[in-house]
C-alpha cells in the first residue's frame, strides 16, 4: 500500500492529476456541447422545415450506428489526409488529439441527446399545451413555463445516463494520444510493468466518478420533481 | 479506395459480428443468472448481483477488456487474445443485459401473476407462461439496442490485438494512407450491421406481439 501511495507524489502524482483533470474537461465540455447541440437539433427536428428533419434524423442514425472509436479515427486522422490529397496546406483542418477529442465526444453526445430531447417533447401530454393556450400564454411562455420545466423532469434520468456513457467513451480517447487520466497511468503502468494494478485502479477510479455523477442525478431528480405531473 | 480494399473490410466484418454474436449470447446467459440473483429474496446474493452490474456499468469497456486481457496470464489462465476479448465483452454486455432483463421483470403487472395464481397455474407454469413471455415482450425493444451498443464497442477489441474490421481499417488506413476513404467505409459497414440488427429487432418484436392485446 506504501508503495502505490508513493505513485501519488512526484512526478507521477503530478501527471496523474493533470490527467484527471483533462478527463473532466473533456467530459463536462464535451457533454455540455453535446446537450446544446442535441437540444438544438431536437428543435430544428420539432419545429423547422420538414427536409431538415430528414436530413438531421439521417446524420444521427449514422452518428448512432458507428462506433466512437471509428469516429474518433477519422477526425483525427481524416483532416490531414484531406490536406494531403487537396494539396493545401493552408485550406484544411487538422486537429490535434484534444480538439479531436472534444469535437469527437460533442458530436457523438450530440446525437444522442437530440434523441433523449425529442422522447421529452413528444412525451409531453397534449393537453398540458393546449390548457397553456387556453389560458392565454404565448408561444414562448408555453415553452418556458410548461414545456421545459416537464421535460426537464422526463429526460432527466436519460440524460444523467448519457452522461455517465460520455464519461467513459473519454477513455476511449487515450487511443488518440489525448492526454487524459487512462494516458496517463497506462505511462506509468507500462513503465513498471504493472499493467494489472493500473488496470484495477483506474477501473476503481471511473466506477467512483460514475457512482458519484449517478448519485448527483438522482439527488437533481428529487429535488425537480415537482414539476413531474401525474401520469394518467 | 478500391472494390478489394472494401472487401477485406466486408470479409473482417465477419469477425466483428462472430464476436459480438457469441458475447451477447453468453452475455445473456450470465445476464439471466445475474438477474435471478439480483431479483432474489437472498439479501447477499441481491447485493451481489448489484455490486457486478454496478461494477461493470461503472467502468470504461477498453478498462475491462484490457483489465481481463492482463488479468488471464496472471492468475495462470494463457488464452488468444480472442478468447480474452470475448470473455471481456461477454461480461460487460451481461451486467447490461442484467439490468434491462430486471427491468422487464419487475414491470410485469401484479395482476397478471395473482390472475395465474387464481387459475391454479404453478409458480413454474406461471413463470413460463406469463412472467417470461411478457418480460421478453416488454425487454425486446432494450435488447436489440444494447446488441447494437456491444457490435459497436466490440470495435474496442482491437486494441488487445484482435483482429477485427476496425483493425482492418487501422492496418488498411496506415498501409494506403487513405484514412478517410477506409475509415469512412468502416463506417459504413458497422451502419449497414446495426440497421440490419435493428431490423431484425423490430421482427421479434412483432413476433412477440402477435396474438396479444
Amino acid at each position: 500500500m506504501t508503495s502505490l501511495l508513493s505513485y501519488l507524489t512526484g512526478e507521477d502524482g503530478r501527471n496523474i492529476l493533470s490527467g484527471l483533470i483533462n478527463t473532466c474537461i473533456l467530459w463536462v465540455i464535451g457533454s455540455g456541447l453535446g446537450a446544446i447541440f442535441g437540444f438544438l437539433i431536437a428543435v430544428a427536428r420539432r419545429y423547422g422545415p420538414r427536409l431538415i428533419d430528414y436530413v438531421l434524423q439521417a446524420s444521427v442514425e449514422v452518428i448512432r450506428g458507428t462506433p466512437f472509436l471509428v469516429q474518433i479515427y477519422l477526425l483525427y486522422f481524416g483532416g490531414p489526409y484531406l490536406c494531403l490529397s487537396l494539396g493545401e496546406a493552408s485550406a484544411c483542418l487538422t486537429l490535434d488529439p484534444f480538439e479531436a477529442g472534444i469535437l469527437g465526444l460533442s458530436v457523438y453526445g450530440a446525437a444522442y441527446y437530440s434523441e433523449l430531447f425529442r422522447a421529452g417533447f413528444e412525451a409531453i401530454p397534449r393537453g398540458h399545451v393546449e390548457a397553456a393556450e387556453t389560458v392565454g400564454l404565448d408561444r414562448w411562455q408555453t415553452l418556458t413555463r410548461i414545456i421545459l420545466p416537464e421535460m426537464t423532469m422526463l429526460v432527466l434520468p436519460s440524460m444523467v445516463n448519457m452522461t455517465i456513457l460520455l464519461l467513459k467513451e473519454t477513455a476511449v480517447l487515450s487511443i488518440i494520444s489525448v492526454k487524459e487520466l487512462k494516458f496517463q497511468v497506462d505511462i506509468i503502468g507500462n513503465r513498471d510493468y504493472a499493467f494489472v494494478e493500473s488496470f484495477t485502479i483506474l477501473a476503481l477510479v471511473y466506477w467512483a466518478l460514475v457512482e458519484i455523477c449517478g448519485a448527483l442525478g438522482r439527488a437533481a431528480e428529487r429535488r425537480l420533481s415537482r414539476y413531474r405531473f401525474a401520469h394518467s | 479506395m478500391s472494390w478489394e480494399l472494401f472487401w477485406l473490410l466486408v470479409e473482417a466484418s465477419g469477425l466483428t459480428i462472430l464476436y459480438s454474436g457469441v458475447s451477447i449470447v453468453i452475455g445473456f446467459v450470465l445476464a439471466s443468472g445475474i438477474c435471478a440473483a439480483m431479483l432474489s429474496s437472498h439479501r447477499l446474493t441481491a447485493n451481489g448481483g448489484r455490486l457486478y452490474v454496478s461494477f461493470f456499468r461503472g467502468t470504461p469497456l477498453l478498462i475491462q477488456l484490457l483489465l481481463v486481457y492482463y488479468l488471464l496470464p496472471k492468475i495462470g489462465l494463457n488464452v488468444p487474445s480472442e478468447i480474452a476479448a470475448i470473455i471481456g465483452l461477454s461480461l460487460s454486455t451481461s451486467a447490461y443485459q442484467a439490468e434491462i432483463l430486471r427491468g422487464g421483470f419487475q414491470s410485469v403487472p401484479r395482476g397478471l401473476l395473482e390472475a395465474a395464481d387464481m387459475c391454479g397455474l404453478s409458480a413454474f407454469a406461471s413463470f413460463r407462461r406469463i412472467r417470461l413471455p411478457v418480460a421478453v415482450r416488454l425487454t425486446l425493444p432494450a435488447l436489440t439496442s444494447e446488441a447494437i451498443m456491444l457490435l459497436k464497442s466490440s470495435s474496442l477489441v482491437s486494441v488487445v490485438g484482435v483482429v477485427e474490421l476496425t483493425t482492418m481499417a487501422k492496418d488498411l488506413a496506415s498501409s494506403t494512407y487513405q484514412p478517410l476513404p477506409i475509415f469512412a467505409a468502416a463506417g459504413l459497414v458497422y451502419l449497414i450491421i446495426n440497421l440490419v440488427v435493428a431490423g431484425f429487432g423490430r421482427l421479434a418484436e412483432r413476433a412477440a406481439k402477435r396474438g396479444h392485446a
